[in-house]
């Protein structure tokens, strides 16, 4: 059984997306998704357990043996991801039950469930996966459940965004395929250690770097890298909350994952940053993302909105840590990818029971929140302080690991813009903090708006926790961190 | 008991406090029941640890590992204890206090109050005992949040905009300044733990030391170096309990706890004296003592607000610490650690007699204060004595905190500092003569066009004056018995008795 973990990570929730989209009742579909889920998480768990203890994991697809066959790779770096994607998860679908019902039309709730699978099926692949051609597919999968899940709420504008995150989206994934395509013609192999052997051989040729290009490109679409975010912002604003709290959460950090695979593990720390001098391209990208988008967060008055320029701010920092190229840097990224998916999902998810009870994610609706829904705005406080790196929340660890990444460096600048960028967090989540509790409900004071449903409640307050627990004792997050940054860069244990 | 334990239930006792009077809000003689035998279970623990402290030893204990390589610490040494003593003293006190105030003014939210209050003195104890950098900067962003809806309770318009510069420049220091220091020193050294003597030499110097001093001292926003003071004077929206222990004791003292601590342990003395780029913070916290005793003055010529006037005469004396620490000899920082107790039992018997004040006769201006002496005896007695201890006359506290920090001066040859200490005293007395010349020895005025409302009060509520007269009598005792937080200044600095 355990032998066959690798291959069940997938199969489980793909399975059940046929499961949910026959049984046509959502509450039933719910249930599928739900075994589905919490039995993704189990398997990650054991994945990251065995990985430690064991080292690295290789699974051979069908028997077909690598480099002919399609083999699963884990290591420390996709376990933690692995991790990071079926968590969320397994803490979205409890939370979806309620949300769903109210933001999607009752007859599409068990294909919402169906589609919800496939994407997870999707961004698990991508990750577990250790031939670049299974990645396309993966994330094929991933995307276009992705652009059914944005567009199946009722706001019309939806339609819309899903349609120009299509659009840049397939850009991404063609980029993304030509570059697997050239790598092929080099080197006749689509399997990542094997081109990881065969790469240097070539890399003198044109071919390779044009190659390297396309992924840059493809990639930073993906993982919504200034100034390829332009997709993001209405994704992430019209999307039903649960839609918005598991994308954001996940898709990003993936992609993000997507990049370090391919440049660190394929290409290697040596050819990318030395020859191709990846970072001269992450580093500025990253700085102009942090401070630009911090500052058009802090105007926005739809609070998804905001939070959506603040997550793509928040990708330029796990960026800034990748395009140190140390070991200090990359723990930094790569522990921000779980953070960040810890903290920004406590916080979409709190707006999700705004959503819920107010119908409206407005600055304006959220006056007077405090007392009328006291928990979930206790829930956004927290998350909010973990998204400005208040000291016992996750936000404080990642800040700590990429100010000392950028001092090891010398770059007193980076470290002062990024310092900049967390007082800028604090006005804007103040901005949302002086509606809640400073100002008057504007309705009636019949006490017709009550807190969130438990349902909604419990799964938010868990990621809160979440992000204090990870706060106070990061020591298992950062020394899984270490080490996955360790062995990308090819230095001891 | 072990001391390990004491430490840990110190910390604890206010946090479960803080959970039995939420959970007894409902019923408000319960809670109040509940807060006080916390502050008195606080007191009983953090006492049994000075004997301990006293005969040398320095109780320590990890929480728990944070990343790998640094750990959350508490660890107990001398000046810790005179701030964790000084804070467990004075919250039942000051909690016997609130009670007559807040039912006095009938003030709402009362139980979110009393809990952010415990939370409170939790993150002062924590901060107090942080055995290491990381600790102390985890504990002193919790006091910062913990207080936030404190000095914001009444909900205002006024209150918010306070609320605003009190965490805009606490957190903006804190985050931009401070954290960046600490993460420089643990880049620098590769450790962050408070050890004697300190961990910065042999790794910085020159210019870098003047220049992390610099991030360290206004980073600590708390200790109101200007111009990082705004905060101070802008918290004074809250209500005056919150004033009395959190702006005369908590989070002031916090912030030059912080500032001894770092001098002392991160830095050290020696490399602080070898280096002439650290010459600076005698400058600035010399500045910081003149100018906030002449706007105090001004306020008071002006007749403006009590509580003001107040808020500018603890930022002067905020500086007095810092300036006694950066002498830089170890005498003088034992006068700045008695200066801790004696400027906290002198500053809480004057925002208690401000808000006894209110209480009574809703008056909050300097110049509604003719006679009231005559009305309020115990309270304006108790100010008196306060004052005194401000100026540094005998027989009140600050008589000897200031001795100390004059014999280090002495010792160092800092004639400067010595001028500053005059000039200041000097100062001092100027402001609040007055104001208890006009309380006892000038009639009252008739209220302008009113029918008398304000006339014919007396004195405040019972717990109010009990409070008030409990704490001017700790102001005269640290006269005549300065021994247990003299003999730990002395432990703290490693000098005899």
């Amino acid at each position: 059984m355990s032998a066959h973990l690798p291959v069940l990570q997938v199969l489980v929730p793909l399975l059940a997306a046929p499961l949910c989209a026959i049984l046509r009742n959502g509450r039933a579909a719910w249930a599928v998704a739900m075994v589905a889920s919490w039995t993704s998480l189990w398997i990650a768990i054991q994945l990251l357990t065995l990985v430690l203890a064991n080292g690295t994991i290789s699974y051979e697809l069908g028997g077909w043996a690598a480099p002919w066959g399609i083999e699963y790779r884990i290591d420390t770096v996709n376990a933690f991801v692995l991790l990071i994607v079926s968590m969320i998860a397994a803490v979205v679908t409890p939370y979806a039950l309620k949300s769903i019902e109210r933001e999607v039309e009752a007859s599409r709730v068990a294909l919402f469930y169906a589609a919800f699978m496939l994407c997870l099926t999707g961004l698990l692949g991508i990750t577990i996966t250790g031939d670049v051609f299974n990645v396309f597919v993966f994330l094929e999968i991933s995307s276009l459940s992705a652009y059914a899940l944005i567009a199946i709420g009722q706001n019309r504008k939806a339609l819309t965004a899903a349609y120009q995150y299509l659009i840049m989206g397939s850009v991404g994934a063609t980029f993304i395929v030509i570059g697997i395509g050239m790598m092929y013609v080099m080197t006749g192999s689509l399997n990542m250690a094997d081109l990881s052997v065969l790469l240097p051989q070539v890399s003198s040729s044109r071919t390779i770097p044009v190659a390297f290009a396309f992924l840059t490109v493809g990639i930073s679409l993906k993982l919504a890298l200034f100034p390829l975010h332009l997709w993001l912002p209405n994704a992430y604003t019209y999307a039903p909350s649960t839609v918005t709290v598991f994308i954001a959460s996940t898709a990003t950090k993936v992609a993000v994952y997507m990049l370090l695979r391919f440049f660190f593990t394929i290409f290697g720390p040596a050819f990318s940053f030395d020859v191709m001098q990846l970072d001269r391209v992450l580093l500025p990208l990253a700085l102009v993302a942090i401070f630009s988008m911090s500052l058009v967060a802090i105007f926005q008055t739809n609070i998804k909105r905001m939070m959506a320029y603040s997550s793509v701010a928040q990708i330029g920092y796990m960026i800034l840590g990748i395009s140190m190229a140390s070991v200090t840097g990359l723990t930094a990224g790569i522990l921000h990818m779980f953070n960040h998916a810890m903290m920004k999902g406590a916080l979409f998810m709190a707006l999700g029971c705004v959503m819920y009870r107010v119908g409206s994610v407005h600055i304006d609706s959220m006056r007077g929140l405090g007392k009328r829904m006291p928990w979930t705005m206790a829930a956004f406080v927290m998350g909010g302080l973990s998204l400005i790196g208040v000291p016992l929340t996750v936000g404080f660890v990642s800040k700590w690991y990429l100010i000392q990444g950028a001092l090891e460096k010398g770059w007193w600048p980076v470290a002062a813009l990024v310092l900049l960028t967390s007082l800028m967090a604090v006005v804007y989540i103040w901005r949302v903090v002086e509606a809640a509790y400073f100002q008057e409900f504007p309705g009636d004071d019949d006490g017709e708006l009550r807190e969130a449903p438990l349902a909604m409640l419990v799964p938010t307050w868990a990621l809160v926790l979440i992000n204090l627990y990870f706060g106070i004792d990061a020591s298992l997050t950062a020394g899984v961190a270490g080490a996955a940054a360790r062995s990308l860069l090819g230095v001891g244990p | 008991m072990s001391p390990e334990t004491s430490v840990v239930l110190a910390f604890a006792i206010p946090l479960a406090g803080a959970v039995l009077i939420a959970a007894t809000g409902s019923l408000p003689n319960l809670r109040e029941a509940v807060t006080l035998a916390t502050g008195a279970a606080l007191l009983f623990v953090v006492a049994s640890l000075v004997p301990e402290v006293l005969a040398g030893a320095r109780p320590s204990v990890d929480l728990v590992e944070w990343v790998p390589g640094i750990q959350l610490r508490f660890t107990v040494e001398p000046l810790g204890m005179i701030f964790a003593g000084v804070a467990a003293l004075l919250w039942p006190v000051n909690s016997l206090y609130s009670i007559g105030y807040m039912r006095g003014n009938g003030e709402s939210h009362q139980t979110r109050f009393y809990v952010f209050f415990a939370i409170a003195i939790a993150a002062a104890i924590g901060v107090a005992f942080a055995g290491n950098l990381l600790t102390l900067f985890v504990f002193y962003e919790a006091l910062t949040l913990s207080t936030y809806p404190l000095v914001t309770h009444k909900g205002t318009e006024d209150a918010k905009r306070g609320g605003r510069a009190y965490l805009g420049i606490l957190m903006t220091t804190s985050i931009g300044l401070l954290f960046f220091a600490i993460v420089w020193t643990w880049q620098a050294t590769g450790t962050t733990e408070f050890t004697e003597g300190g961990i910065l030499s042999g790794h910085l110097e020159g210019a870098q030391v003047g220049l992390l001093l610099f991030l360290f001292m206004f980073g600590i926003g708390k200790a109101a170096i200007m111009p990082v003071h705004r905060w101070l004077p802008a918290a004074m929206v809250a209500p005056t309990p919150v004033s009395a222990l959190l702006h005369a004791v908590a989070v002031v003292k916090a912030g030059v706890f912080s500032v001894v601590k770092v001098l002392v342990y991160v830095f050290g003395f020696e490399l602080l004296q070898a280096e002439p780029s650290t010459r600076w913070l005698l400058y600035a916290a010399g500045f910081t003592v003149i100018a906030a005793s002449v706007v105090a003055l001004r306020i008071a010529l002006e007749q403006g607000n009590l509580k003001r006037m107040l808020a500018y005469s603890t930022i002067s004396q905020l500086s007095y610490i810092v300036l006694s620490a950066a002498i830089f000899v170890p005498i003088s920082a034992a006068g700045a650690g008695l200066h801790i107790v004696a400027h906290a039992f002198g500053k809480i018997t004057l925002f208690f007699a401000a808000g006894s004040i209110y209480t009574a006769a809703h008056k909050t201006e300097i110049g509604q204060l003719k006679g009231i002496g005559r009305r309020m005896p115990w309270t304006m007695g108790a100010f008196a004595i306060g004052a005194l201890s401000m100026i540094g006359l005998p027989p009140a506290g600050g008589f000897v905190s200031k001795w100390y920090i004059l014999l280090g001066a002495f010792e160092a040859d800092q004639f400067l500092v010595m001028g500053i200490l005059v000039v200041s005293t000097l100062l001092n007395a100027a402001y609040f003569v007055p104001i208890v010349y006009m309380a006892f020895f000038m009639e009252e005025e008739a209220p302008i066009g009113g029918n008398g409302d304000s006339r014919g009060h007396g004195e405040a509520p019972l717990p109010i004056v009990m409070a008030l007269s409990a704490t001017a009598v700790l102001t005269v005792l640290l006269f005549f018995f300065p021994d247990v937080p003299l003999a730990l200044a002395h432990a703290f600095t490693g000098g005899g008795p």
